[in-house]
């Protein structure tokens, strides 16, 4: 039986699996955008959600919650998602490193600091205020680990990319901890923030980050063809015309906006942007371009399959998403992990 | 290709790899400043001893008083210093060497991550203290550990496989100290917090016994693996070709830095950085695209002597500051500067 079926799969060229692979996984994304307005702690009729949508009737509750709840945290996991995994894609592919996170640029300890920074000087609470904190933290912690990654001869290696991520990820986490252990009141308005959520978004948040995802998918799906020649090593890419250093700002670029604008949305939703490529290449191959493609579409399926794990289990109350992803996807990712041969990046 | 120069013909000769002058002179130049920052960690204080005093004391002389402040208040926490970052440097540049991975350090793939998990929960919801949480966490470090070893063994050990198996652990093990601390009172999260940074405040003698027979029992077993894991790092079919058991040996590796990590982060918290620096910092500093095991060792020692000195005199928050959040803030810029100063990337790998 599975000796036929691997064998006629074979048969099929890589071009129609990574059609088929494109296709199920937006399959599966518009089932889970349907569930995600379906379900909650207030169960609804699923006839409701078209009404609610496209022609909401006054005084309907079960409309309200649809509208008014569950869609924007919806349109939030949906952008979230595909930002995090396009740009796990694209890390990736620059640091050559499959351990890649894309919050190793600095982007999520950039974006705490400035939170941190929100709460405990500015007093802000509200998550749409951490907004332009957000943004602007991961932005000038990226710029200080592209900086100091490119000084010295060869430029943004990246060895050194990695290694200058975590040093400053480790010096600004070090003081965000010096901020917490002494300020109570920070901490716990903090600690709600950094685990990673879609609850209480509104569109305005939406609003406000979505010119910077577009403006970040545009830069990856330009650094899709780059990244498949920087693959091939420095000098090979070189060899072949690519300007390496052009490729590694393009995506750092992408990364940085796409990260940034996750963050501000939904907080430092970690693993997403580091697992989603991983599922996602042993059934796209090594073009980078597919797997950026394919990502984008997995990223919000899997982001929002915790929010909804989240919303359930522990009915009325709520788990976050950012703390699901990992319990859902750790183990996907493990079985993969045990299943495919490792050919390495 | 420094690393092929002095890539060994037999085991025998593998263990005794050529100092170049420069690593010598950093050896020495770490040690000196390691014991320089010991003495000065144990005289400085809210009483401090002049360098006469401080000796007599240290030889068996000096007043009851002296001798109490030293023997009783300081020595104990600049030995354990001393001890954990000894495995902490040695177990960092095992993970990375073994697993060809500069960013495998022990809380990337998940083993700080159990510890700390076993650790906040022994502390939050048990009420547990002092040696019931230190055996936690080593339960949860070696638990981890083994988990990791055992979905990665398939007809053989694969070093990323068993690195991408560790990650995804890690991140369960993240998540589940993000409930931890979001669920419970505020101050209970402070506490776990102070935890996961990791500090040598209550270091005792027992602390220092636990940890030193450890590394009686696990340097000797580095220094053993130390030509094998040079042979690794050739590549498995060069090793076997060289008469290493590539698999018998990778295991004795991962077993030996695991029981490290899993020992020194019982007795004073992950401190996060100290694992993942020291290794980088020690090949930028020799030169040497080597394993650099005792430099990485006495980097260690330097970096957490000094981070804790600072901690104790330097930074005031109002409370006591954990050792691990300076670690952090010492040991990244001097790497950062490292990295752009060296023109040649040192074999990271």
């Amino acid at each position: 039986m599975t000796q036929t079926a691997s064998a006629s799969r074979a048969r099929l060229s890589l071009r129609t699996q990574r059609w088929i692979t494109l296709g199920s996984a937006l399959g599966l994304l518009a089932i889970v955008l349907v569930l995600s307005l379906a379900l909650g702690a207030r169960g609804v009729e699923f006839s409701q959600i078209g009404q609610a949508l496209f022609d909401p009737e006054a005084g309907n509750n079960d409309q309200l919650v649809i509208r008014e709840l569950r869609l924007p945290r919806t349109i939030v996991g949906l952008l979230a998602g595909l930002s995090l995994g396009v740009a796990g894609a694209v890390m990736q592919g620059v640091a050559r490193n499959p351990l890649a996170d894309p919050g190793l640029l600095g982007v999520n300890a950039g974006a705490s600091l400035a939170v941190v920074f929100a709460i405990s000087v500015l007093s802000i609470t509200n998550p749409t205020g951490y907004i332009w904190f957000a943004f602007a933290g991961a932005a000038g912690a990226a710029a200080i680990v592209y900086a100091i990654g490119s000084l010295g001869r060869e430029g943004a290696t990246p060895v050194k990319l990695v290694l200058a991520g975590t040093a400053v990820t480790a010096g600004i986490t070090s003081v965000i901890s010096l901020v917490l252990i002494s300020d109570t009141d920070t901490l716990n308005t903090f600690r709600f923030w950094s685990v990673g959520s879609l609850a209480s978004r509104d569109l305005e948040a939406v609003r406000l980050t979505i010119g910077f995802v577009v403006a970040g998918a545009l830069l990856a799906i330009i650094s899709g063809r780059m990244l498949n020649l920087v693959a091939l090593g420095d000098d090979l890419a070189r060899g072949l015309g690519q300007r390496v250093y052009v490729a590694r700002a393009v995506a750092a670029g992408a990364i940085v906006l796409l990260c940034g604008s996750a963050t501000a949305l939904a907080g430092p939703i970690v693993f997403v942007g580091l697992v989603v490529p991983h599922i996602v290449r042993p059934f796209t191959g090594p073009d980078y371009r597919w797997i950026i493609a394919v990502s984008a579409v997995v990223g919000p399926s899997l982001l929002l399959i915790a929010d909804i794990v989240g919303r359930l289990v522990v009915a009325p109350s709520e788990l976050e998403a950012g703390l699901v992803v990992a319990v859902i996807g750790a183990p996907v990712m493990i079985a993969l992990v045990r299943r495919v041969k490792l050919a390495g990046l | 290709m420094t690393a092929m120069r002095g890539a060994p013909v037999s085991a025998s000769r593998a263990s005794r790899v050529p100092l170049t002058a420069r690593a010598l002179r950093i050896t020495i130049g770490l040690i000196v400043a390691a014991v320089a920052l010991a003495l000065v960690s144990i005289a400085v204080g809210a009483y401090t001893l002049t360098l006469p005093d401080l000796l007599a004391t240290l030889f068996g002389g000096g007043t009851s008083s002296d001798q109490f402040i030293v023997f009783k208040l300081r020595l104990p926490r600049v030995l354990l210093a001393i001890l954990v970052a000894i495995a902490f440097g040695l177990a960092g540049a095992l993970f990375q060497s073994l697993l060809r991975n500069a960013l495998a350090s022990p809380d990337i793939i998940g083993i700080s991550g159990g510890a700390s998990v076993a650790a906040v929960l022994s502390l939050l919801v048990f009420g547990a203290t002092g040696l019931i949480v230190s055996l936690s966490a080593l339960v949860g470090a070696l638990l981890v550990a083994f988990t990791i070893y055992l979905l990665s063994w398939r007809s053989g050990m694969n070093g990323m496989r068993f690195v991408l198996i560790g990650v995804g652990i890690a991140f369960m093990a993240q998540s589940v100290l993000g409930y931890l601390i979001t669920r419970g009172d505020v101050r209970d999260a402070q506490q776990a917090l102070v935890w996961m940074v990791g500090g040598l405040g209550g270091a005792s003698w027992d602390d220092i016994l636990i940890m030193a027979v450890s590394l009686a029992i696990l340097v000797p077993a580095v220094a053993v693996l130390a030509s094998k894991l040079r042979m690794l790092q050739l590549g498995d079919d060069l090793a076997a070709g060289l008469g290493v058991s590539v698999q018998r040996s990778r295991v004795a590796l991962i077993v030996v830095a695991v029981a490290l990590v899993a020992i020194a982060t019982a007795l004073v918290g992950p401190l996060a950085f100290v694992a993942f620096v020291s290794a980088p910092i020690a090949r930028r500093l020799v030169r040497r695209g080597d394993l650099a095991l005792v430099p990485s060792a006495l980097v260690a020692i330097v970096l957490v002597l000094g981070a804790d000195f600072v901690a104790q005199h330097l930074l005031t928050a109002g409370t006591q500051v954990p050792t691990g959040i300076v670690t952090g803030i010492v040991g990244a810029p001097y790497l950062l500067w490292l990295i752009s100063t060296t023109n040649r990337e040192g074999r990271a790998s």
